[in-house]
């Protein structure tokens, strides 16, 4: 499995921080921002593969919003949504929007690792096959 | 307290209907009463003072005929012819025979003498000259005489007539047999008490009425009493009894026909009708208090009943409303500590991390970290056990609908607690209705709420005991009785059994969460549960479900 990129955002800070600090001892490349709007900014420069997002974030841009604005940016960034709250309809709703998973707080790292592996194994899928797609369009013209 | 307040209602219910209802009746008792009574007063004296009338007239009429034969005799003969006996004696049987009630025939001269007699007395050659009615006579030409005892020394009265021929007058004169005269006038009393009789202007008695007085004696009441033409009075006769009096003058108002009569004899159809109205009226009575009674009862328990029912219905929203609350809350706060425990499990995860590093290998305290690391995991995951159990219920909680099988979900959840129920010595015994059709309903939600009902009977149980099953079909709802042996619950805690975080286990052992959850979706389900416990008897849970047949595909 290749190494990927992910991005974690949360409003809650000592989380950001211990979660990024564990992905990396991992050798995962990992970043933390604390609100959607920093995560737009990031975003705009830098491609992630995997973004694990909150979706209950008070103050400024909520999960959805940061969603959807994701997904305007970088269409191919596989979202796992994070949430505290039971809402069906919201999961639901960022499910809609293309968000890969959503995964109940309190997790352990080891449960999800294996959805980050997904996550990306789907993204290096589309990655290959726009690849594949590129190639053969090229040989066309060659 | 409830009951004194319903005997209230129903004793006033009662009092007022039963006021409101008997005062007509009386009133309407007495009126009529009040009138029927004026009425039979007016009818009874109108009878008397016509039949005194119609009398009168009979009795004038009686005078008149004997009055016109005799003065017809007189004009017919001539004064010697009279005086010979024998014509005289045939003359008294003509007038006998065409008229009657004639006891004797006189012919007395202008000077008084009698000259001539037919008759059952020795009158002749008696002079009467100094009588009275010899002086009325000869002056008026007719005359009869009030009842008078005379020579005869018998009460009697006669009719006399003057004859003029040429230059002579004489006399006619006929006595009335008095047998004959009462029984006529006697014919007018009428019942058991009435009476009739005659009393001239002085209040003489004429004839001889039926009670009391005699003839020739004199009338307890003053005759001025009695007006012109016919006067109804009432009066108390000699012995203080009160009587009607119908008096009717006649024979040129010199004799005074009484009817006397107990008013209370011609009252007696009144009191026949006033007892009749008292029977009715008891009656009535009887039959509107009855009628009051049961209906008041009747209302009355039924106003219980709608009442109880509603204080129920009460009583179960103020709970459904507590538990909505509650639910509320209670999810709020799980989400409240998900992000702390989320940041506890991240740190103790880091730590663990760290520690696998081989520069911590060589700490000599690394196993202390390490168990203090797996205490805090562990804890950590009671406290997400607890919120998961929580939240995970409310993501659930919209039903997803299904075809269910309610006894092949009573028996799939028995077989999973089977084996724990046989460590523990308690016999599981299943009840299930073969009718219960398949239903509309999410399983999954139903296997956890049995689940946690039976596997609640088996840690109130502990050891040895026994768990009914039941499922009922009853009329449109699946009744399903979970039943334990076991301790049962106290009263105090009835109430609370469904709330959240409520248990008696001990700390750590359960969440307090299992009833609420059940409760939470058996209504979501749109079915109720209810509970029934006796201490030192057992606990039953009764969860009824509606049937709801699926669509078909």
């Amino acid at each position: 499995m290749d190494f990927f990129n992910v991005l974690v955002v949360d409003d809650e800070e000592d989380f950001v921080e211990t979660f990024v600090n564990r992905l990396n001892k991992r050798k995962v490349p990992t970043t933390g921002v604390l609100s959607g709007e920093e995560a737009i900014e990031l975003m705009k420069k830098k491609d992630f593969d995997v973004v694990i997002l909150d979706i209950k974030m008070p103050g400024g841009m909520d999960g959805i919003e940061t969603l959807r604005e994701i997904k305007k940016i970088q269409p191919l960034a596989e979202v796992l949504l994070l949430t505290g709250h039971a809402s069906v309809e919201t999961s639901i709703e960022g499910m809609k929007l293309g968000a890969f998973d959503y995964v109940l707080k309190p997790i352990k790292l080891e449960e999800l690792l294996p959805k980050l592996a997904k996550a990306f194994e789907r993204k290096d899928a589309h990655d290959s096959k726009i690849r594949s797609a590129k190639i053969k369009k090229l040989l066309r013209y060659w | 307290m409830k009951t004194s307040l319903y005997t209230n209602l129903q004793r006033k219910i009662i009092t007022i209907t039963l006021l409101v209802s008997f005062a007509p009746l009386f009133i309407l008792g007495a009126t009529m009463y009040y009138q029927f009574s004026v009425l039979s007063k007016d009818k009874t004296e109108e009878q008397i003072k016509y039949r005194a009338r119609a009398q009168a007239q009979a009795i004038d009429l009686f005078l008149k005929e004997r009055t016109a034969i005799l003065s017809a005799m007189a004009d017919t003969h001539s004064f010697n012819d009279m005086i010979d006996e024998k014509n005289l004696s045939y003359i008294f049987e003509v007038m006998n025979l065409r008229a009657g009630a004639f006891v004797d025939l006189g012919v007395i001269d202008n000077a008084g003498q009698h000259l001539s007699y037919v008759g059952p007395y020795n009158l002749r050659g008696l002079n009467y000259y100094q009588e009275g009615w010899f002086g009325e006579v000869m002056s008026k030409g007719v005359y009869i005489s009030d009842v008078y005892k005379g020579f005869r020394q018998l009460p009697h009265f006669i009719i006399a007539v003057r004859r003029w021929e040429g230059q002579r007058s004489w006399i006619l004169r006929a006595t009335i047999d008095p047998d004959i005269f009462g029984s006529i006038v006697l014919s007018a009393q009428i019942g058991k008490t009435g009476d009739a009789y005659l009393i001239n202007k002085a209040g003489v008695y004429q004839t001889h009425p039926r009670f009391g007085a005699q003839i020739l004696s004199e009338f307890n009441l003053n005759t001025k009493l009695f007006g012109g033409g016919t006067t109804v009075v009432e009066e108390k006769d000699i012995h203080g009894k009160k009587l009607l009096y119908a008096g009717s003058w006649l024979n040129n108002n010199k004799w005074l026909l009484v009817i006397s009569q107990e008013p209370a004899e011609q009252m007696r159809r009144l009191f026949a009708l006033r007892n009749m109205e008292i029977a009715i009226i008891i009656l009535g009575i009887f039959a509107i208090i009855l009628t009051t009674v049961f209906t008041t009862r009747l209302t009355v328990s039924h106003l219980r009943d709608s009442d109880a029912k509603m204080n129920e219905l009460n009583a179960q929203l103020i709970q459904s409303d507590k538990l909505a609350a509650l639910g509320k809350m209670a999810a709020g706060v799980a989400h409240e500590i998900n992000n702390p425990l989320n940041i506890i499990i991240q740190k103790t995860g880091w730590m663990e991390d760290l520690l696998a590093d081989e520069e911590f290998q060589n700490s000599e305290n690394i196993e202390e970290y390490k168990k203090s690391l797996e205490k805090i995991d562990y804890h950590v995951e009671r406290a997400r056990k607890v919120v998961h159990n929580m939240l995970g219920f409310a993501r659930k909680m919209e039903p997803h609908l299904e075809d269910v099988d309610i006894n092949g979900t009573l028996n799939r959840t028995i077989d999973m607690l089977e084996n724990y129920a046989r460590t523990n010595n308690i016999d599981i015994q299943t009840d299930l209705d073969k009718d219960i059709p398949i239903i509309a309903s999410d399983e999954a939600q139903l296997q956890q709420v049995f689940m946690n009902l039976i596997s609640n009977s088996i840690d109130a149980i502990g050891k040895d005991g026994l768990i009914k099953v039941e499922s009922r079909r009853i009329d449109e709802n699946i009744n399903i009785a979970i039943k334990d042996d076991g301790p049962g619950i106290p009263h105090d805690q009835l109430k609370k059994v469904f709330d959240p975080f409520f248990t008696t286990k001990h700390t750590g052992k359960g969440t307090g969460l299992g009833l609420w959850i059940c409760y939470s979706i058996i209504e979501k389900l749109g079915g109720n549960i209810s509970l029934d416990s006796k201490v030192g008897k057992g606990t039953g849970f009764t969860i009824s479900i509606p049937i709801v047949i699926p669509e078909k595909k």
